[in-house]
């Protein structure tokens, strides 16, 4: 499915933060949002699960605006995984956590059919999730959890896939660990091998690179490039808008990654970037 | 178990239970009488056989078996809904001060007029108390056009005080009579219950309960955290307004005609999810039996254990049902972790 982004402007608190973003993906498109914490990225996000009505702009999913989409309908054509643990009473099972990803599907009097019972299998099945089915969600580690969430939105069969991820669970918990690397490309793997359209969050540049086709950079809610990755991890803009010296190199095995310098740049000699010094490379509308 | 067949046999034993109950009492009438009698007046029969125990089942211990059930069904059923839309495994069918509005208006009624307005007087003015205090925790706890859980709770905590406060002031001034009646409504019964007030209070609370376990499918997602359940589809505010308006509606209703009967609608949810898991399509239905089969044989105990004075139902659930539920609690593996 496309997904199209046109000017959208978003105020919280009377704070801007999203300033006429644009951005688009094509049908089978895997592409990243990054940007430093505040950078508009997770408002994004939520605008087109949504969540959050943007005063100005529209979100499109094949040309159609969300906001006039009813919330089921909408939710039939995007799913989203995000890091949000529920506060109700008492855990559901990771087999009913799956099939709340059929929720969408139906009305207040709706009972589950074979279609429902065979979405759900799937997704068990692709994300390795079966043996889970009978535990509590609240028993499982991290990345055992990722994975059980993304089964969800894939029993939602979506046409467009949204993933925030926060660091909190994919670069604090896992990075020290060997196995759960593994298990984090597994769950790239995994996404890739849906083919569905795919808007993600990603703390990890390595991982970003990983993943997606193209990067959107934010940076105060603004976009400040697009395109293919090599050409928006430059060493000017992963010093300007992260504040670290880098560069960003494709090795001979095809993957791109991310070397950092020895410290963070002095505070004192961050300008921020301006939109004069990163003019769109690819304009937006043609990513 | 098939789901079916656990509703099946809850309907069961709820039939079983309000016949005994119906039967036992200063006079015991045989379970085929009870049967009988009752059939012949659902039929629309008249009176027929023994004139006293036809008034005895039919008049006196019909309704108040009924009502009993009614009201199990009803604060269970708000109970599930409540903390899953509140988020909050303490929260109950009281916890937007629907209580404590109802018993400010029963107090007033009982020490200001010295209940002289009868039964109905007390039940529309804790009627009156309940939807005033909703009405305001509402107003309080909305902001944009939206209601927070965690504003809504603290707002309904406050209310609740505040209603405390003038409750508490008009029982001090209250003669030792009504104090005892007051203490009595408070901590709720069933027998006052009468086949005339009983149609319109069936009408709302089965209405109602049956509209609120429609609602499971949602209500998980919403387990899932707001975000997640719009995610899904749920549109998170006007489900959560539906619902806090439904329950109130139902808690208002129950707590005008039987008073305020704690301990239901906080541990009969739990007591259901802690026996067959959290999802609400299993949950609601099964909590509305449950409630319902509890509060029945609850009535049953206060009006013989301590023949032939009767004991108020606030004592007795807590009394029975903590025990067993804290051993429940103790036996559940998934609650070790945080």
């Amino acid at each position: 499915m496309k997904l199209t982004v046109e000017q959208l402007h978003i105020t919280l608190d009377r704070r801007p933060i999203l300033r006429d973003v644009a951005l688009e993906a094509r049908p089978g498109d895997i592409v990243g949002l990054v940007g430093p914490n505040g950078s508009g990225k997770s408002t994004l996000l939520r605008t087109v699960y949504r969540s959050l009505r943007p005063e100005r702009g529209v979100v499109r999913l094949d040309g159609d605006d969300v906001w006039a989409l009813s919330p089921r309908a909408a939710a039939r054509r995007t799913a989203a995984v995000l890091q949000e643990s529920g506060g109700g009473p008492g855990g559901l099972r990771v087999a009913e956590i799956v099939a709340l990803g059929r929720t969408p599907h139906h009305g207040l009097l709706g009972r589950d059919g074979a279609d429902d019972h065979e979405a759900v299998e799937e997704a068990l099945d692709r994300c390795g999730a079966r043996p889970l089915a009978d535990r509590d969600f609240g028993s499982l580690s991290g990345g055992e959890r990722q994975r059980v969430l993304l089964a969800r939105a894939l029993a939602q069969r979506p046409r467009l896939l949204v993933l925030a991820q926060r660091p909190r669970l994919l670069v604090l918990d896992e990075l020290t660990n060997h196995l759960d690397i593994r298990a984090r490309f597994e769950l790239l793997e995994l996404i890739r091998s849906t083919g569905i359209t795919t808007l993600a969050v990603l703390h990890d540049l390595d991982l970003a690179a990983r993943l997606c086709d193209h990067l959107v950079a934010l940076h105060h809610g603004e976009v400040i490039t697009a395109g293919p990755v090599l050409d928006v991890l430059t060493p000017g803009l992963l010093r300007d808008v992260f504040g670290v010296t880098a560069t960003a190199d494709r090795h001979p095995d095809g993957v791109v990654r991310v070397t950092y310098g020895a410290e963070p740049l002095a505070l004192d000699l961050l300008t921020g970037p301006t939109s004069r010094s990163y003019p769109l490379r690819h304009p937006v509308t043609r990513l | 178990m098939n789901p079916s067949l656990v509703l099946v046999a809850l309907f069961v034993v709820l039939a079983v239970v309000m016949t005994v109950a119906i039967s036992v009492g200063s006079v015991n009438v045989p379970l085929g009488d009870v049967w009988r009698i009752v059939f012949r007046h659902l039929g629309g029969g008249g009176a027929a056989g023994d004139p006293a125990l036809d008034q005895i089942v039919w008049s006196f211990r019909t309704p108040r078996v009924v009502l009993a059930a009614l009201a199990g069904a009803g604060l269970a059923v708000s109970g599930v809904v409540l903390q899953s839309v509140v988020a909050n495994p303490l929260a109950d069918p009281y916890v937007l001060g629907v209580s404590s509005g109802a018993s400010l208006g029963a107090v007033l009624v009982i020490t200001l007029t010295s209940g002289a307005l009868g039964g109905l007087g007390v039940s529309s003015a804790a009627f009156a108390g309940a939807v005033g205090a909703v009405v305001l925790v509402f107003l309080l706890g909305r902001r944009g056009g939206r209601l927070a859980p965690t504003r809504l709770v603290l707002s309904g905590v406050a209310v609740g005080y505040l209603f405390l406060a003038a409750t508490s002031f008009l029982q001090l001034r209250a003669t030792p009579t009504e104090l005892r009646t007051v203490m009595f409504w408070m901590l709720g019964s069933v027998a006052g219950a009468q086949w005339g007030q009983l149609t319109t209070v069936s009408v709302v609370v089965l209405t109602t309960t049956v509209a609120l376990s429609l609602f499971g499918r949602p209500l998980n997602a919403l387990l899932a955290g707001d975000e997640s359940a719009t995610a899904l589809g749920v549109d998170v505010h006007r489900l959560r307004a539906l619902l806090l308006v439904l329950t109130s509606l139902l808690t208002g209703t129950v707590i005008a005609v039987a008073g305020g009967i704690g301990f239901v609608g906080l541990m009969i949810p739990h007591l259901v999810r802690l026996t067959t898991g959290a999802d609400h399509r299993r949950l609601l239905p099964r909590s509305v039996l449950v409630g319902a089969i509890y509060l029945v044989v609850v009535d049953l105990l206060s009006r013989t254990v301590d023949r032939p004075n009767e004991l108020p139902l606030g004592i007795l659930t807590a009394l029975f049902g903590a025990p067993f539920f804290l051993w429940l609690l103790r036996r559940d593996k998934s609650l070790d972790s945080v």
